[in-house]
């Protein structure tokens, strides 16, 4: 457990007063509130400490037991024990004005182990929450996994939730099913659940929004000459006819051979096919001479 | 009306004035809903309200400042999910 440095986490002198740590407080809470600062964990752990660091300079008590103890403050508890047995009492008041931030409630092991818990008490303006509070979860799929619409059953804060994921849902997809949250007391609405999908591709398909892409190789002979070869898509295998003359990159396009469409049944995007054209190597002595000869054929 | 909650409700259990929702209203960052002569807002809006008090009472955003930032995180939001977008379709380059 480290000692943590409070003025430097509020970015203020240590004789600073009461209205300079009030005003840096507030300006610091500002820029990291999570409110202003949706899904951003660097700026939520940014904001628990802004607050901690309040809680204990905003209270005179906690502020004179923080400078006085400073980096001894695991010797903290044997003073202040010491001090009981010479019947010194302090007035137990917590003087300043409240921490206000409610949520802040994670307290470092720091600040646990020198003053318990928050001291604030009743003076902040709390975070009352008429609402419950909504929950967020992040669930890994794999590409092939959504190209068919499935059920799911989820543990959510211990509870098992069966949810239908809509074949087409993209990476980075967020999705709220309602209600799903939690509950609160007083009888307000539930909060929702908001659940973000990470899809991870391991085909050799490459995803664009409802298209598909790949490589597809093609020997040189069938490129020159014509003929039919057989592909994959994502759900099976297709013949394709490849005309005479077909260069190395060409594309084609497979309509609606591609990925479902969110929330449209029976709609796909497209598969675009790249060829890339093998070149034979190695040749044999007769390969060579052929090929010499068609090349002659060529220029002459 | 069982998704509606009146107002008063809201006021009691915030502590905020009824005249805070009717700002809010003003300024086309809620919708009130009046049925007879009781004023409600729809339970799905009650998250949105949470933040807008929240910004009021602990950082001390007036109305104006609550409608700026309100807009602000809305093209966040959008700016972040084109963002998302953009993502995947990078990796369509990336081997």
């Amino acid at each position: 457990m480290a000692f943590i440095d409070y003025y430097k986490i509020l970015e203020v002198d240590k004789k600073a007063t009461e209205a300079e740590i009030k005003k840096a407080y507030r300006k610091l809470a500002r820029k990291y509130h999570p409110d202003l600062n949706p899904n951003d964990k660097e700026a939520e752990k940014k904001f628990k400490e802004i607050n901690e660091a309040n809680e204990v300079l905003s209270h005179v008590e906690n502020r004179k037991k923080y400078n006085d103890y400073g980096e001894n403050w695991q010797h903290a508890e044997e003073f202040e024990k010491s001090k009981q047995q010479r019947q010194y009492h302090g007035n137990g008041q917590q003087g300043g004005f409240g921490g206000g931030f409610g949520g802040g409630g994670d307290f470092s092991d720091f600040f646990e182990s020198m003053f318990g818990g928050p001291t604030s008490g009743g003076g902040g303006r709390g975070s009352a929450q008429f609402k419950g509070q909504d929950f967020n979860a992040e669930l890994h799929l794999e590409l092939k996994e959504v190209y068919t619409t499935h059920k799911r059953t989820l543990t959510i804060n211990g509870k098992n939730i069966r949810i239908t994921i809509p074949a087409g849902v993209e990476n980075g997809q967020q999705i709220k099913i309602s209600g799903m949250g939690g509950e609160v007391s007083g009888g307000g609405p539930k909060g929702n659940l908001y659940i973000t999908f990470t899809v991870e591709n391991h085909t050799k398909f490459k995803r664009d929004k409802n298209n598909l892409y790949a490589t597809v190789n093609l020997d040189l002979y069938t490129a020159l000459l014509g003929g039919e070869i057989t592909s994959d898509t994502f759900d099976g295998k297709v013949k394709l006819t490849v005309k005479p003359g077909t260069q190395n990159g060409t594309k084609v396009k497979l309509k609606e051979k591609g990925f479902p469409i969110y929330k449209k049944e029976g709609e796909f995007g497209d598969l675009y096919l790249t060829y890339q054209i093998q070149i034979p190597t190695n040749l044999s002595e007769k390969e060579k001479k052929l090929f010499t000869e068609l090349a002659t054929l060529r220029t002459s | 009306m069982e998704n509606l909650i009146p107002i008063p409700v809201l006021c009691d259990y915030y502590e905020v004035e009824l005249s805070f929702f009717t700002n809010l209203s003003d300024m086309g960052l809620l919708e009130i809903k009046t049925i007879e002569t009781s004023q409600y807002i729809d339970s799905d809006a009650v998250y949105e309200i949470e933040k807008m008090i929240r910004m009021h009472q602990e950082l001390e955003v007036n109305m104006e400042g609550i409608d700026v930032v309100f807009n602000l995180l809305q093209k966040i939001d959008a700016l972040q999910n084109e963002l998302t977008t953009l993502k995947n379709r990078l990796r369509l380059y990336e081997s």
